[in-house]
């Protein structure tokens, strides 16, 4: 098929930026997303012009790293996939597609579609893990029995990526989709439960601090969530951060 | 010079803890004083920065992500073994030491791969007090499950993500060593040289990757756990920026490379479907549990199926060769990995391949999903169910049990995997073959470490499965923390390494050389058209299946390539600017002298041994006629490269492999 594509370029973080459009042609259906973008960089480096930058990596939906805004929406069209996964049957010959980097101000745009996502790193500095020695020396893994529903919904909140479309999707720029996700996973294990309010207190105070919105429930995120990462987690972080206030 | 592997001496069992007591320490107020540089932060450098800084020494980690969670490990699905023993099946140190060995066809390390199975309960214990949360039983307990190759349970496992929380583990551990001011972090950075100075590693030349800045950063050692080379191939299952840089600048200053020619490639990957495929996808190997594999017996039904003409489902089951079964009864489907491999390698090539490049066959669950359908409608006690209600019964238990693995390949094939047959087919995965280290996984450079993937010495000539994440936090959190002590004992003393010496200049004036070469070179073809030409090379003829006169080709080949590429490679952009093509350059820039060692490597090795095989080296007649033959008569070592220039001049050293605790037996499954 073909296609116009309609990019943001941004030669760095201090350059305004704008939109160019973009012909590419024989694209297979069988193609990922990323695949075309692949097309359209051999093209552009062929013709002695610089490729567009984006973040890619694993190409397997795990590794976080893609991050593109197409036709509005985090990740594109398909509903629980990374761009990595979002393959071009899901276009038609003919259209024209939008491709922007995530926006929000906690993501300053570092080139054309990269965006700096280190404030989430900051937050988890802030408390994202448990205080535990590296040494080899803890007690048996069996010697805390934990019940497998508990377990289940730790890994489900764990399984977020870190990928950022939560607060790309948000109209408040909020990472509280992610914040909870971490949250939860130590607030339902016991090994987490000992610092589990000042957990909470300092990597809410670190996600304000870095410019990140509130959530007015709307649920865009968990839509938009490539790995299915639910609501209830902010639910429970919301919990968790009033049990630290009183 | 002779190799050391400084391997202690008694018996197996007491190697360690013996060793463990007899090194030096460093006392907990002269750490403080002591740097090390991390260069990658995956499983191996996310554990051994975390656990250093934990130790007390000042850590400087690199990674070239925006962030240590990226790391490929991340992509790791099936889980890692432990010997635990929880599940009483008679699992134990000494049988986890055994199938790691004799899975790696009796080409690596014993006291490494003991060490290895004997800290492999250690690392549970820490994850789980980390917050790992590993799948449990009803009971509250660890849950285990049982991979190829071994005949125990004792592989730990957080759903199809095992390697995901594993790594989010170590970053949190990291996390918190960052917060304390420990780990000073280098997120989109890379490595692009050692510096040594009087013959130690004493810092690296690292390029900012945002604003191109090189930098200079000193330490009294350096550890590389910078992970695997697979992406030589082009095609592979690893992340696309998986690179051998950090191996090989510290390769090129000093520390041998061994065995790059192991390689595991995956049996059970999706198909290419054209040539502007940028990677490839794997499905775990679980899914041969289940699966039958086939291709048609007869040429024109295959010839049917690629026009289209027919439908696999078409086909009834006397039309259909089920050559594993056929070839190996005893172990059918599930032989290991090199064997599911190049079997299917060699029905393709003989032109059975069933999709439109040839290079694909049929995985089929039809048999899995009757024969569980059947069995629920028993426990249901459904009477004469209709065969519908049988597939539907049956899709359901696949489901439970591959449900994400199914929905992953319809994305990617847009082909439902319930109603007709998975199309796989082998692809490369893992690298085995890495820098040379001794016990105390030192290379050859003093003071230069490499822990994880990008060493060599734990998996032999063939990985098990479970195993790679094993190796990567035994060697980062319990068996590196405590042999750098040894060596740092003696730099209580030295104080901050300067980076304002002759070596540090000359060393980032290379770099600066290389980088302004690629902006400046006005080529004609991009970075990938050179990496896809090697990769093409690079598994015709120095894959699954190899011989002489096909290495001898590849060496010539891939030298005529790099010149070209130093010729012609075109690199837009700046060097003082985020510049993926410029770091993709110099990666490639690496791939092409790797791949030509990794030739000439397979080239020396006249046996057949692990994923390899050697067309001159098949067992010729008897019940093993056809199959890998091994010489462990004259091939029992580990190659050890020394850099001399050009990779056709690289030096071979042998670290002759000593059995003293296994018998070297064949393999066999028929």
């Amino acid at each position: 098929m073909n296609l116009t594509l309609k990019i943001w370029r941004q030669k760095d973080a201090s350059s305004k930026g704008q939109m160019v459009d973009y012909k590419v042609t024989e694209i297979s259906e069988h193609m990922s997303f990323l695949e075309m973008m692949d097309v359209l960089n051999e093209q552009l480096v062929n013709s002695g012009e610089e490729p567009v930058a984006f973040d890619h990596d694993c190409r397997e939906g795990i590794c976080g790293m893609c991050s593109m805004y197409i036709n509005g929406e985090a990740h594109g069209p398909d509903r629980g996939v990374t761009t990595c996964q979002l393959h071009m049957r899901m276009f038609k010959d003919g259209d024209t597609i939008t491709i922007e980097p995530f926006r929000a101000a906690a993501f300053p745009v570092l080139k054309d579609l990269v965006v700096d996502r280190s404030s989430f790193d900051r937050i988890q500095h802030a408390g994202g893990y448990i205080s535990v020695n590296t040494s080899g020396n803890t007690q048996d893994a069996n010697s805390i029995p934990i019940s497998k529903h508990a377990a289940d919904e730790a890994m489900d909140a764990a399984t977020c990526i870190g990928c950022g479309a939560c607060v790309a999707t948000c109209k408040n720029s909020s990472a509280m989709l992610f914040v909870g996700a971490k949250v939860s996973q130590y607030a339902l294990l016991p090994q987490g439960q000992v610092e589990a309010a000042d957990r909470v207190r300092n990597m809410v105070a670190q996600m304000d601090l870095e410019g990140f919105g509130n959530c007015t429930n709307t649920g865009a995120c968990e839509v938009e969530c490539p790995k299915g990462i639910s609501l209830e987690n902010i639910a429970r972080m919301n919990r968790e951060l009033m049990k630290a206030s009183v | 010079m002779a190799l050391d592997s400084k391997v202690p001496k008694g018996p197996i069992k007491d190697k360690w803890t013996d060793y463990k007591n007899h090194i030096d320490l460093v006392n907990p107020a002269n750490k403080r004083h002591i740097d090390v540089i991390v260069v990658g932060t995956g499983l191996a450098g996310g554990s051994a920065s975390a656990t250093l800084a934990e130790l007390g020494y000042n850590v400087k980690a690199f990674a070239y992500q925006d962030s240590p969670r990226r790391a490929h490990s991340i992509a790791a699905q099936g889980g890692i073994n432990a010997a635990k023993n929880y599940q009483g099946d008679g699992d134990s140190t000494y049988r986890l030491f055994y199938d790691t060995v004799k899975g790696g066809d009796y080409r690596s390390r014993e006291a490494n791969v003991y060490r290895l199975a004997e800290v492999s309960a250690n690392i549970i214990d820490q994850c789980v007090a980390q917050g790992v949360p590993f799948a449990r039983d009803y009971g509250g307990l660890l849950d285990n499950r049982s991979f190829g190759g071994v005949l125990v349970s004792r592989t730990f496992y957080a759903k199809g993500q095992t390697g995901q929380q594993l790594l989010l583990g170590a970053y949190s551990a990291m996390n918190r060593q960052i917060a304390r001011g420990k780990i000073e972090m280098f997120n989109r950075h890379e490595m692009l040289d050692v510096v040594v100075v009087d013959g130690k590693a004493r810092g690296i030349i690292a390029r900012n990757l945002i604003t191109g800045e090189i930098e200079r950063h000193s330490a009294h050692a350096v550890v590389i756990a910078s992970g695997g080379y697979g992406n030589v191939y082009f095609l592979s299952t690893n992340a696309m920026g998986s690179n051998v840089t950090a191996g090989w600048k510290i390769h090129k200053k000093g520390a041998h490379f061994a065995n790059p020619c192991y390689t595991q490639i995956h049996p059970t990957c999706i198909p290419r479907s054209g040539d502007y495929q940028s990677k490839l996808t794997l499905m775990s190997e679980s899914l041969r549990n289940d699966g039958r594999i086939w291709v048609p017996k007869k040429m024109e039904d295959v010839m049917a199926i690629r026009e289209g003409r027919k439908k696999p489902t078409d086909l009834s089951e006397e039309e259909r060769d089920y050559y594993l079964e056929r070839r190996y009864p005893a172990f059918g489907n599930l032989v290991p990995r090199d064997v599911a491999s190049r079997a299917a390698k060699e029905r393709c090539d003989a032109g059975f391949g069933v999709n439109t490049t040839g290079e694909a066959v049929y995985l089929d669950f039809k048999s899995a999903i009757t024969r569980y359908g059947i069995e629920q409608a028993k426990i249901h006690n459904i009477k004469n169910p209709s065969d519908a209600k049988i597939y539907e019964l049956g899709q359901a238990i696949v489901e439970a049990k591959y449900g994400n693995l199914f929905q992953m390949y319809e994305k990617i094939v847009d082909q439902d995997p319930y109603k007709t047959p998975m199309m796989i087919y082998p692809a490369v995965h893992y690298t085995m073959g890495g820098v040379w280290v001794d016990y105390n996984l030192m290379t050859t450079i003093p003071g230069c470490y490499c822990i994880g993937e990008a060493n060599f010495s734990d998996h032999g000539a063939n990985r098990l499965g479970a195993s790679a994440l094993m190796q990567g936090l035994a060697d980062g959190y319990f068996v590196l923390p405590y042999t750098i002590g040894d060596y740092l004992s003696g730099d209580i003393r030295t104080g901050k390494i300067s980076t304002d010496t002759p070596e540090f200049e000359a060393a980032e004036k290379e770099v600066s050389e290389r980088i302004n070469f690629f902006v400046n070179n006005k080529g004609t073809k991009s970075v990938d058209y050179f990496h896809k030409k090697l990769g093409k090379v690079m598994w015709d003829k120095a894959g699954m299946s190899r011989n002489a006169t096909g290495l001898k080709e590849a060496m010539a080949e891939i030298k005529a390539i790099r010149e070209e590429f130093w010729k012609e490679v075109s690199v837009p952009g700046t060097a003082n600017e985020m510049n993926p093509e410029l770091e993709k350059a110099g990666r490639v820039a690496d791939f092409l002298e790797l791949g030509e060692l990794f030739a000439k490597d397979a080239l020396m090795r006249e046996e057949s041994c692990g994923g390899h095989f050697r067309e001159e080296s098949a067992e010729l007649d008897g019940p093993q006629k056809g199959e890998a033959k091994r010489n462990d008569e004259d091939f029992a070592f580990v190659a050890a490269w020394e850099y001399k220039g050009e990779p056709a001049d690289a030096v071979l050293h042998k670290e002759e492999l000593e059995f003293n605790d296994i018998e070297l037996k064949q393999r066999s499954y028929k």
